[in-house]
C-alpha cells in the first residue's frame, strides 16, 4: 500500500484510475477542477483517454458512449453541472450502462455559491434524471473512504448496469489527508462482453445499446431496477453507526458534516451528555434499518445536521422514525460551513434545553 | 451491369420509414458502403433521436441509441475507446444543426476521427412536422404555418459551409438523393469518408438532401421535384472541403 | 434479371420513374403488407444497369450478374 498526502479530487482521480477508470470527460466547474487537471496527464499515463468536453452535456453523453464500449469511465462535476448532466445520467440508467459520476457539490440552487454545501442531496437521490430510475450514492466523509469508494465505485456499477454517484462537497474535495492507495486493478472486460459494443472477437452476434424499448419491454425493465434497488437495500447499506448504545439523541449527518458533529458529539459526551451518530455512507440504499431499529424508549430526539437549510435528508428520516420522536434539524447554506461551535451548541441546545 | 444484393448491414424486415422517404435511402446506401468495405461487423452506427431513431429498427451491426443532439458526444467515447473501429452517427437536422450544435461543432473541431451521416429533409418528422433549423424561406411547417419567415425565425442553417471553414474536418460534402447521379455520388462520397476515417485522417460529414413525403405534404415522386426546384439551390451539392486535394 | 421483394417494397414508385428503359410498371395485385408494387413488363428489355436498386430506399430490389 502506498501511502501519499493528497488533496481530495486528485486522490479520488487516482483511485479512480487504480480502480480501472480509463476514461474521462468533463467539464471546467469550481469546486472540482483538480480532478479533470489530474486526469488529463494521468490517464494517458495508463494508456486511457482524456476529452475535455464542449459542456457538461457532451461530456456525460462521452462517457455514455465510453461506457458502452465496456471501458471504465467516469465525469465529474459540481452541482449546476450535474443539472446538466441530469439527461444523460438517466440515459445511461436507460441503456444499462454502468459509470461513475462524482458531485463536488457546492452552494445552490442555480449558480449559487463556489463554496461547500451540501444541497444536492435530495438531486443525488431521488431525482439524479428524468424517468424514475435510482442510482447508487456514495458519500464519504474522509479522504480515505472516498479513495475507497471510487477504486471499487465501478464493481457496483458493472455488477448492476446502472450509473453510481459519489456525492462530496467541496471541502473534502478541496482539504488535504493521507490517503492509502490501493493496487493497480488488472483490467479485463469480462463484466460487459456479454453485452458491450467492443471489439467483435469473433462475436457473431450484433449488439445493440439502446435508451429507447418497446412499452413491454421497458416495464420489465424498470420492474427489473426496482428489483436491484431493494437488493441494494438489502445487500449494499453502508452506515457508521457511533456511540448508539446508550444513546438519548441520536445525530444523523454524512460527508463533512458528520466530521463537524462528531467533534461536537465527543465533546458533550465528556459533558455527561449521551449523544451518538448515524452516519449514512451510501445515501441511496439509505441507511433504514439503522433508524428504525433506534430503541425509542431510550431515545429523545434526532437531530438531522446538515450543511443547506432547510435540511434535505429529514424526509428520509422521518419515515423511519415514524413520529416515536421529535426530529430535529441544524444547518448552515449557501457555502458558509458547519463550525465546530455552531454545531456543538445546536446540538448542545437541544439536549440540554430539550428545545428546537 | 451492375449487380446488386440487399446489403448485410440491414436486418432482414421492411424499415420504419414512410414510403418514399430518403431516410431509409440513406441509410441503405451506408450500409451497402460498409458491405463493399467489408466492415459489417466492425462498423457502429450511433443513432440519434427524431426519424433517425428508426434506425434501430433497420440496423443488424452494432449499434447505440445516444440522447438528442449528443451522437457525436457519444461517437467521442467510443472512438477514443475503440480506435479501430469504423465509428459513425446517423443524425437528422433537428438533432444536428439544432439541439445538437455544439456536441457536432466540437466533435468537427476536435478533428474526431469518426463520421457523421446528416440527413436533412427540412423538418421534424417524427414530432409531426414543426420548422426545424433547415426548413427552407417560405416552407409552410407546422409551426410556420404561413411558411417560414427570416424576420422571425433567420435562415436555414447551413452545415457544410459552417463545418468547412474549421481546420481539422477531413472530408465534408452534400449530396441529394433525389437523381441516380445524386445517389450514386452520395455512394463515393459516404465510401471515401469511411476510408478517410479508418485510414485516421480524422472528422469526416456527409449531408445528404432527403425528403419528408409525410410532413412535405406530397407523393414521393413530387418531393423530388421539390427538392430539385427549391432545396438544391439553397442547399448546393458539391465537396466543401477534402484535405487530399488541398494538400 | 432484377428481382423485387413485395415484403420490403411500400411502392414509392422510385424504381418506375427512374427506369430508362421504362419497363416497370405499379402493379394491380397488393403485397402481404398492403402496398401496391411495380412489376417488370418486359424482362427482356432489361439490360441490368441497377438505377431501380440503386433508387429503392428499402433494398427490395436485387440486380443479377449478367449472363
Amino acid at each position: 500500500m502506498e501511502k501519499r498526502f493528497m488533496k481530495g479530487c486528485e486522490a479520488i482521480a487516482e483511485a479512480a484510475v487504480r480502480g480501472g477508470c480509463r476514461f474521462f470527460a468533463g467539464y471546467p466547474i469550481t469546486p472540482q477542477n483538480e480532478i479533470p487537471e489530474y486526469l488529463s496527464w494521468r490517464l494517458p499515463e495508463v494508456g486511457g483517454s482524456f476529452v475535455q468536453g464542449e459542456s457538461e452535456v457532451a461530456s456525460i453523453n462521452m462517457v455514455y458512449g465510453a461506457a458502452a464500449t465496456g471501458t471504465r469511465a467516469l465525469t465529474s462535476s459540481s452541482g449546476p453541472g450535474i443539472s446538466l448532466k441530469a439527461e444523460g445520467i438517466s440515459y445511461l440508467a436507460s441503456a444499462q450502462l454502468p459509470a461513475v459520476i462524482v458531485n463536488i457539490s457546492r452552494g445552490g440552487p442555480g449558480l449559487g455559491s463556489i463554496q461547500p454545501a451540501q444541497s444536492d442531496y435530495l438531486q443525488a437521490t431521488k431525482a439524479l434524471g428524468h424517468g424514475g430510475f435510482r442510482t447508487m450514492v456514495f458519500a464519504p466523509a474522509t479522504l480515505q473512504e472516498a479513495v475507497d469508494l471510487t477504486y471499487n465505485a465501478w464493481e457496483y456499477a458493472e455488477r448492476d448496469r446502472n450509473p453510481v454517484l459519489i456525492l462530496m462537497d467541496g471541502c473534502l474535495g478541496a482539504i488535504m489527508e493521507e490517503v492509502e492507495l490501493p493496487e493497480m486493478k488488472e483490467l479485463t472486460y469480462k463484466n460487459t462482453e456479454s453485452w458491450d459494443i467492443s471489439k467483435r472477437n469473433g462475436r457473431e452476434e450484433s449488439h445493440m445499446i439502446t435508451p429507447i424499448l418497446p412499452e413491454a419491454m421497458l416495464e420489465k425493465l424498470n420492474a427489473y431496477k426496482g428489483m436491484t434497488y431493494k437488493m441494494w437495500e438489502k445487500n449494499d447499506v453502508k452506515v457508521e453507526e457511533y456511540l448508539l448504545d446508550d444513546a438519548e439523541y441520536v445525530v444523523v449527518a454524512y460527508g463533512i458534516a458528520a466530521r463537524v458533529a462528531k467533534e461536537a458529539i465527543n465533546t458533550l459526551r465528556e459533558e455527561g451528555c449521551k449523544v451518538g451518530m448515524i452516519r449514512p455512507i451510501t445515501l441511496y440504499p439509505f441507511p433504514k434499518a439503522s433508524l428504525d431499529k433506534l430503541d425509542y424508549t431510550a431515545v429523545k430526539g434526532i437531530i438531522d445536521i446538515e450543511m443547506t437549510i432547510p435540511a434535505q435528508m429529514r424526509d428520509d428520516i422521518e419515515l423511519q422514525v415514524k413520529g416515536r420522536c421529535p426530529v430535529y434539524e441544524y444547518g448552515r447554506s449557501g457555502g458558509i460551513l458547519l463550525d465546530d461551535e455552531g454545531v456543538y451548541e445546536a446540538i448542545s441546545a437541544i439536549v440540554k434545553g430539550g428545545n428546537q | 451491369m451492375a449487380a446488386y444484393k440487399r446489403p448485410k448491414s440491414l436486418k432482414e424486415m421492411p424499415t420504419a420509414y414512410c414510403p418514399g422517404c430518403l431516410h431509409a435511402l440513406a441509410t441503405r446506401l451506408v450500409a451497402d458502403v460498409i458491405g463493399e468495405l467489408g466492415q459489417e461487423s466492425n462498423a457502429v452506427n450511433v443513432i440519434s433521436v427524431g426519424c433517425s431513431a428508426l434506425n434501430l429498427y433497420s440496423w443488424a451491426g452494432d449499434d447505440i441509441g445516444a440522447a438528442h443532439g449528443r451522437a457525436p458526444a457519444v461517437a467521442t467515447g467510443i472512438k477514443r475507446c475503440m480506435p479501430d473501429r469504423l465509428v459513425f452517427t446517423y443524425q437528422g437536422d433537428g438533432d444536428l444543426a439544432a439541439i445538437g450544435l455544439a456536441e457536432i461543432m466540437s466533435a468537427a473541431n476536435r478533428g474526431e476521427n469518426f463520421t457523421v451521416i446528416f440527413a436533412n429533409n427540412q423538418t421534424y418528422g417524427m414530432t409531426g412536422g414543426q420548422m426545424a433549423p433547415t426548413t427552407l424561406i417560405g416552407q409552410k411547417s407546422t409551426t410556420t404555418p404561413f411558411g417560414r419567415d427570416a424576420l422571425s425565425t433567420g435562415y436555414p442553417m447551413q452545415m457544410c459551409e459552417l463545418i468547412s471553414v474549421l481546420k481539422a474536418p477531413a472530408f465534408v460534402a452534400r449530396y441529394a438523393l433525389n437523381t441516380p447521379k445524386g445517389v450514386m455520388d452520395a455512394k463515393k462520397g459516404i465510401k471515401k469518408a469511411f476510408q478517410y476515417q479508418l485510414e485516421g485522417k480524422g472528422f469526416t460529414f456527409i449531408e445528404l438532401l432527403t425528403n419528408c413525403p409525410t410532413n412535405w405534404g406530397m407523393s414521393p415522386l413530387k418531393t423530388f421535384e421539390y427538392m430539385e426546384t427549391n432545396t438544391i439551390p439553397y442547399f448546393k451539392p458539391g465537396i466543401f472541403k477534402d484535405v487530399e486535394v488541398q494538400e | 434479371m432484377i428481382t423485387i421483394n413485395s415484403l420490403y417494397c411500400k411502392g414509392c414508385g422510385y424504381c418506375i420513374a427512374f427506369c430508362p428503359k421504362h419497363i416497370l410498371e405499379m402493379g394491380k395485385e397488393r403485397s402481404v403488407r398492403g402496398f401496391f408494387y411495380p412489376v417488370q413488363i418486359d424482362e427482356s428489355a432489361c439490360n441490368g444497369c441497377g438505377i431501380c436498386a440503386l433508387m429503392c430506399p428499402e433494398a427490395a430490389i436485387e440486380v443479377a450478374d449478367k449472363k
